[in-house]
């Protein structure tokens, strides 16, 4: 065995697209194979829990962590990786806030089952649903637990640094794996922590090239509804565009593509709650002096809880992670 | 009574794992597949602007978020009752085409191309994407690279992103390309053309030049007779983006060609207490287990079954392949599921053609990429091919166009009770009375659903792509006697 650093990535209740956004910063993947012994990374190489158990507490030096933790194996793998790790990252949205995923955690958990097995094309007469513990004639079989809510990954162990995004682009994986490098090799300094990593301190909107002119909206419309200004800010015609609220480090990528931006870089630097901070911003676009003038604008949004906590809900104070699980 | 357990395979949208019980002569008495995980979209999309769908379901799969993307986008224009105008679908497609071609790619490269070119009981070290640019050369590797990057070119030039993809609304996109683009993307095509040309003079060479793999691809351990779905367009020709979906039966015969509207009185799902995941199955033919033959309403959902399914390519070069394809297989259909991997590679090519078909449409740059909903939104269906399967999403909305109801039907799941199933008969087979359980072993049941490329497969794009395996044997106490691993150092 080298005695190079061991690096480790691991994914709960996520999609995989963080893996993908890894793959894709293509040469750069050689640094990390150069610098580092890739312990474990089930995408990749080797999945078993059995060897990370067996290895030296704080033994692997890096571990990116992305997926919220749905069901118990989830929080019994943070828990283990926690312990082997000296630093760990949540790594995307839904390690650092929840992202789409956490969106579960406005029903109750059965809710989610039973409309899984109650669909239209569902055959189900006997009204199944899984079971966890299942006895089968030649012996029992089991599955996870889903948890009543979607958790962070900081809501059920210590976390070192957040890397937002969903996933996170591809140039901001390359510069950290850039600057841990260089941390490996004494040129550089680690974050303090719990420091945000790979992302920028101002909001989409500071990268964002649309003209802004401080105008004010009448009316809030959807995007499949207009055909939008290529040039013009997205918010100031109507379009509920999260820009404003979101942290930067993607270039605007979404507004830049005519689409607009959804927060999945998270709140900015400095936000303690996103929605708030969210509904502030729309707030000071309205031009409206009458409350039912302003009520009948407010209208336009159709979906204000998904509006405004859409990736964060499960990290939100709304939602705030620990009291909400006891209930 | 005997168990072995393998936990975790990795990826199936979350994680997989195989119960094999042997019965007291040691013979496999029975296996179970089971899916650990529901994180409940079908539920929690409800309440949304179903201008959202194709942004928040992409979510599900970011291995294949441009699959759920577009299917997601075409339920949209559905709800809307909007037809999308020819440069929107083109667009659509060509970032579609530009998809598959990478991840077809990846998959054959990192996943299944070392089974064959190392050979299934090669070293396990040897016997992965390394081991494979090792003896055919570091110039493929560079090229597979190049693949994928090319690929997520189009993806962002169209998509606006690399992963999750946001430009598709209901009725089109948000932005078209510019001339400069359509020729960066045609030159981007032409390549590919040439690296799926390449890659099937590959798998000639190695594989069908090769006796024992040929015996092995025809051989009975990987060969189900089931019924086989795949999307066709007006002329029955292979198409991932839109068409009909058209299931032949074991005898290569049509049973049904429905519109994706009509899903729900073909496709109904099968319910099983032991695990998260539903078992879809053709309701015309119905449940009858997890059994081969017309009788059972199993169906499959990959590559062979979109080649089985369709009466050809609609590309020539894609063409030509799939002629000889069932020439030297011996005719449709084929039920040898290890000849999905060459069936991919047609997939490939009929990709890449249809990549520069589109970039060199001259309406492809036209800013005509968005028609602007006028009808009141009610419900809608939309499908497309995804690389693991035929995708559904089903949508109801408001009059407001806020979701009240999802149903969705993922190309992976299609292949659920078929890869259970091929899991069962690679064990059976493989693993018998007296049986000494090896590591080549562990490869070959890997092997029955690495068919499927499950959707932990197209992740492992361009690094060791073998799926860690760990067996423990048990005594009838549960306690372990014996544990094989692979890729366990």
């Amino acid at each position: 065995m080298s005695a190079k650093p061991k690096f480790a990535m691991y994914w709960a209740a996520s999609c995989g697209g963080c893996e993908i956004a890894v793959l894709n910063i293509h040469e750069k993947i050689l640094d990390v194979d150069a610098n580092f012994d890739v312990v474990f990374w089930p995408v990749a190489m080797d999945a078993k829990y059995k060897d990370v158990e067996a290895m030296e507490d704080g033994s692997i030096l890096l571990t990116l962590w992305n997926g919220g933790i749905r069901n118990d194996e989830n929080e019994h793998i943070a828990h283990l990786l926690r312990k082997k790790s000296k630093i760990l990252v949540a790594f995307g949205s839904c390690a650092c806030e929840g992202c789409i995923p956490g969106l579960a955690n406005f029903v109750p958990v059965k809710e989610l089952v039973d409309t899984a097995f109650t669909t239209i094309s569902t055959d189900n007469p006997q009204n199944l649903r899984p079971q966890t513990t299942y006895a089968m004639p030649e012996g029992e079989i089991h599955i996870p637990t889903l948890y009543p809510q979607l958790r962070t990954l900081d809501q059920v162990v210590d976390v070192d640094y957040y890397m937002p995004g969903c996933p996170p682009e591809s140039h901001q994986i390359g510069a950290v794996i850039d600057l841990v490098v260089q941390v490996l090799q004494g040129k550089a300094q680690l974050p303090p922590k719990g420091a945000v990593i790979g992302a920028g301190n101002s909001t989409v909107c500071d990268e964002c090239k649309r003209k802004r002119n401080v105008k004010t909206i009448k009316e809030f419309g959807r995007i499949q509804l207009t055909h939008a200004d290529p040039e013009l800010c997205l918010l100031e015609q109507g379009i509920p565009c999260n820009g404003v609220a979101t942290r930067s480090g993607c270039n605007a990528r979404c507004p830049t593509a005519g689409a607009q931006c959804i927060g999945c870089y998270g709140p900015a630097e400095g936000v303690i709650d996103y929605g708030a901070r969210l509904i502030s911003a729309f707030a000071s676009v309205i031009d409206a002096d009458k409350p039912e003038e302003i009520e009948r604008i407010l209208d336009g949004l159709v979906d204000p809880a998904g509006q405004f906590y859409r990736f964060n809900l499960a990290g939100s104070l709304l939602r705030a992670g620990k009291s909400a699980w006891k209930g | 009574m005997q168990r072995i357990t393998i936990d975790p395979i990795t990826r199936l949208e979350g994680h997989g794992k195989i119960e094999i019980f042997l019965d007291d002569a040691g013979n496999v008495a029975n296996t179970y597949f089971q899916i650990p995980e529901l994180r409940g979209f079908e539920r929690f999309c409800v309440g949304r602007p179903v201008e959202e769908l194709p942004l928040l379901t992409n979510r599900i799969c970011g291995v294949c978020p441009e699959a759920h993307h577009m299917a997601a986008a075409k339920a949209t224009d559905a709800v809307y009752h909007v037809e999308v105008p020819r440069t929107g679908k083109m667009l659509r497609e060509l970032l579609y085409s530009a998809f598959y071609v990478t991840d077809h790619t990846t998959h054959f490269y990192a996943l299944a191309g070392p089974d064959f070119v190392m050979g299934p009981d090669a070293p396990v070290a040897e016997r992965n994407i390394l081991g494979v640019i090792h003896k055919v050369g570091l110039e493929i590797g560079g090229k597979v690279i190049q693949c994928r990057k090319y690929g997520h070119t189009v993806v962002e030039m169209i998509g606006g992103r690399k992963v999750h993809p946001c430009t598709s609304i209901p009725g089109g996109l948000t932005k078209g390309i510019t001339e400069e683009q359509r020729k960066e993307i045609e030159e981007m095509g032409k390549w590919a053309i040439d690296f799926a040309l390449f890659s099937l003079k590959l798998f000639n060479d190695i594989v069908l030049g090769n006796k024992a793999y040929v015996d092995l691809i025809l051989g009975d351990v990987y060969t189900h007779q089931t019924y086989y779905m795949g999307t066709v367009d007006e002329k029955n020709h292979v198409n991932f983006y839109d068409g009909k979906v058209r299931v032949v039966d074991p005898d290569g015969k049509e049973l049904v060609k429905y519109a994706p509207k009509d899903y729900a009185e073909n496709i109904a799902e099968h319910v099983e207490p032991w695990t998260y995941l539903k078992f879809p199955y053709l309701k015309k033919v119905g449940w009858k287990g997890f059994v081969d033959g017309k009788d059972s309403g199993v169906y499959c959902a990959t590559p062979l079954s979109r080649l089985n399914a369709a009466d050809g390519m609609a590309t020539p070069r894609a063409q030509e392949e799939y002629e000889k394809f069932y020439k030297t297989l011996g005719g449709k259909p084929v039920h040898q599921r290890l000849a999905t991997h060459w069936a991919r590679l047609i997939e490939l090519l009929y990709a890449a053609e249809r990549w520069v078909e589109l970039a060199t449409d001259p309406e492809i740059t036209s800013s005509n990429y968005h028609a602007i909903p006028t009808e009141k939104p009610t419900e809608g269906v939309g499908i497309v091919e995804a690389p693991r399967g035929t995708l559904t999403h089903h949508y109801w909305t408001d009059e407001r166009g806020v979701v009240t109801k999802v149903n969705l039907i993922v190309g992976t799941t299609n292949n659920y009770a078929p890869i259970s199933m091929s899991i069962n008969k690679a064990a059976r087979n493989l693993i018998k009375q007296g049986t000494v359980v090896t590591e080549p072993l562990l490869n070959m049941v890997e092997m029955a659903f690495r068919i499927y490329d499950p959707c932990f497969g197209c992740a492992t794009h361009s690094l060791p792509g073998q799926m860690p395996l760990e067996v423990t044997i048990r005594n009838a106490a549960g306690e372990p006697i014996k544990v094989l691993k692979q890729f366990v150092d």
